[in-house]
């Protein structure tokens, strides 16, 4: 086989998968759809604002909420007082995993 | 036609002959080039993707949500204060919210309480979100206690936990109802922490705002659009933070290509010499150059393009994952649906395949034009 048929066939191929990534985001697959439309509904349903991505303070738990004003608030162009936003990792001691105590207990805990 | 695409396909014959000829120097080049593809494409996907899913999500949020400000901070809404609202034209449906943070010290992690009317949740019961019931192992029917801030204890029955697919906007909720929203955080009757408004024509939201913000002059009305304004610069700032981190490695590979590209080796330049002197015109000699930039840039573009892909989409960024989603003690969970930004892929497309095709051309013309027999010296 010529050299050139076996570059312009891998080529070919790539092309081929990315434009079916293309076609995949346009078609969006149904389970997908379903679960952006259950998400807005809930959104819609409890009236809330902000995504759940930063809970240590309320000016990163509610980006959104949070006061203009006051001491240590941010506009979300400014860095971050909590290292959630940076380029550090959290420290180990926070994100050890806890005994799993679901089924074990019934008593308040 | 026949002619053209046969000639094209010999030249390419020949330039992939003469690239194996420098075999581990070519890996290389298509290697980095392939792997910084592959980095800018998984920011971009992972960027556009939350992006979008933040947009289409929060697109359902209350139109207005209306604080009351004292001396600039977030006050409670007195009660009286949500029929004053009632008399302003275009406000469909009006709601106090009950909401607040609670810290639990056995996660070192803040939760957000949220009432709800009691046919969603009855007193004595708690829905959580999932990232919450899985850092703490709770499930249906399991009872939980929670110290509020007056030092008393209060004990919930969960009665359901939050999708794990809705991870992303309740990780940290629980839902009580509003009797035990109230004694649990010592909250004065009638008062609450902000006011939902429903505005029924969209066009008239501002207007709303403005009446609200005149009538109410204590109060900061917060738009819809203002939410959603905010996540884009939020995660745009992300992009661009890692963007700036990355342009060491973005400007190092430009200085690469640019000197492979441009600079031409001895053995290329006799090589050179040797096509001319054998009969080959100058511009079959360009176009087997751009054959060259051409198989190495569009290879890596795309590999690199489906890599991020699978990368982002199938295995949650993993690579970047501390930095490209930050971190939190109560950190949700999340798959991001698959989001494809056509307009930042072409910028991605021009900006790489584009400027190594062009930097190879300039010295190989140069080389092209001279006289065969000084170039072979």
């Amino acid at each position: 086989m010529r050299p050139s048929t076996v570059a312009l066939g891998f080529l070919a191929a790539l092309s081929a998968v990315c434009l079916l990534i293309f076609g995949l985001f346009f078609r969006s697959t149904a389970a997908n759809e379903e679960k952006l439309q259950a998400n807005r509904a809930l959104v819609e349903k409890f009236g809330l604002t902000d995504l759940a991505l930063f809970t240590e303070a309320r000016y990163t738990r509610h980006p959104t909420q949070a006061d203009l004003h006051s001491a240590l608030q941010d506009h979300p162009g400014a860095f971050d007082h909590f290292p959630s936003g940076s380029l550090l990792p959290p420290p180990a001691i926070l994100t050890q995993s806890h005994a799993h105590l679901a089924g074990k207990t019934t008593s308040p805990d | 036609m026949r002619i053209w695409l046969e000639k094209q396909r010999h030249l390419i014959d020949f330039t992939l002959a003469s690239l194996a000829r420098r075999k581990t120097k070519n890996i290389g080049l298509l290697l980095a080039y392939t792997l910084l593809v592959f980095v800018l494409a998984s920011l971009t996907l992972f960027t556009h993707a939350l992006r979008s899913e933040a947009t289409f999500v929060l697109a359902g949020s209350p139109e207005v949500i209306l604080q009351r400000m004292v001396a600039g901070r977030h006050d409670l809404i007195p009660p009286g204060y949500l029929d004053k609202i009632g008399r302003i034209r275009g406000v469909q449906k009006k709601e106090g919210r009950l909401w607040g943070y609670y810290y639990d010290p056995v996660l070192n992690a803040n939760y957000t309480f949220m009432a709800r009317p009691a046919d969603e949740v009855a007193d004595g019961y708690i829905m959580v979100g999932n990232a919450l019931a899985r850092e703490r192992g709770l499930d249906k029917h399991n009872t939980i206690s929670f110290r509020s801030y007056s030092g008393k204890l209060f004990t919930f029955e969960v009665s359901a936990v939050l999708s794990p697919d809705a991870e992303l906007l309740s990780a940290d909720l629980v839902l009580l109802s509003e009797n035990d929203f109230r004694k649990f955080f010592e909250y004065p009757d009638g008062h609450y922490t902000d006011i939902a408004l429903s505005v029924a024509n969209p066009q008239e939201v501002r207007t709303v705002a403005a009446k609200l913000s005149s009538a109410l002059p204590d109060s900061r009305p917060i738009l819809r659009e203002e939410v959603l304004r905010t996540y884009q610069s939020v995660f745009d700032w992300r992009e661009g933070i890692i963007l700036t981190v990355l342009s060491g490695a973005i400007l190092a590979f430009v200085i690469l290509a640019w000197e492979k590209a441009s600079g031409l080796s001895a053995e290329e330049k006799r090589e050179i010499g040797i096509l001319k002197a054998i009969g080959w015109e100058t511009g079959d000699v360009i176009r087997m150059k751009t054959w060259e930039g051409l198989l190495i840039s569009l290879t890596a573009f795309l590999l690199g393009f489906i890599a991020a892909y699978v990368h982002v989409f199938h295995f949650g960024a993993a690579v970047f994952e501390p930095v490209l989603k930050g971190w939190s003690v109560l950190y949700p969970k999340f798959a991001l649906v698959p989001a494809v930004d056509g307009l930042q892929i072409a910028t991605l497309f021009f900006f790489t395949v584009f400027p190594y095709t062009a930097a190879v051309l300039v010295p190989i013309w140069r080389a092209a034009i001279t006289d065969p027999d000084a170039v072979m010296r």
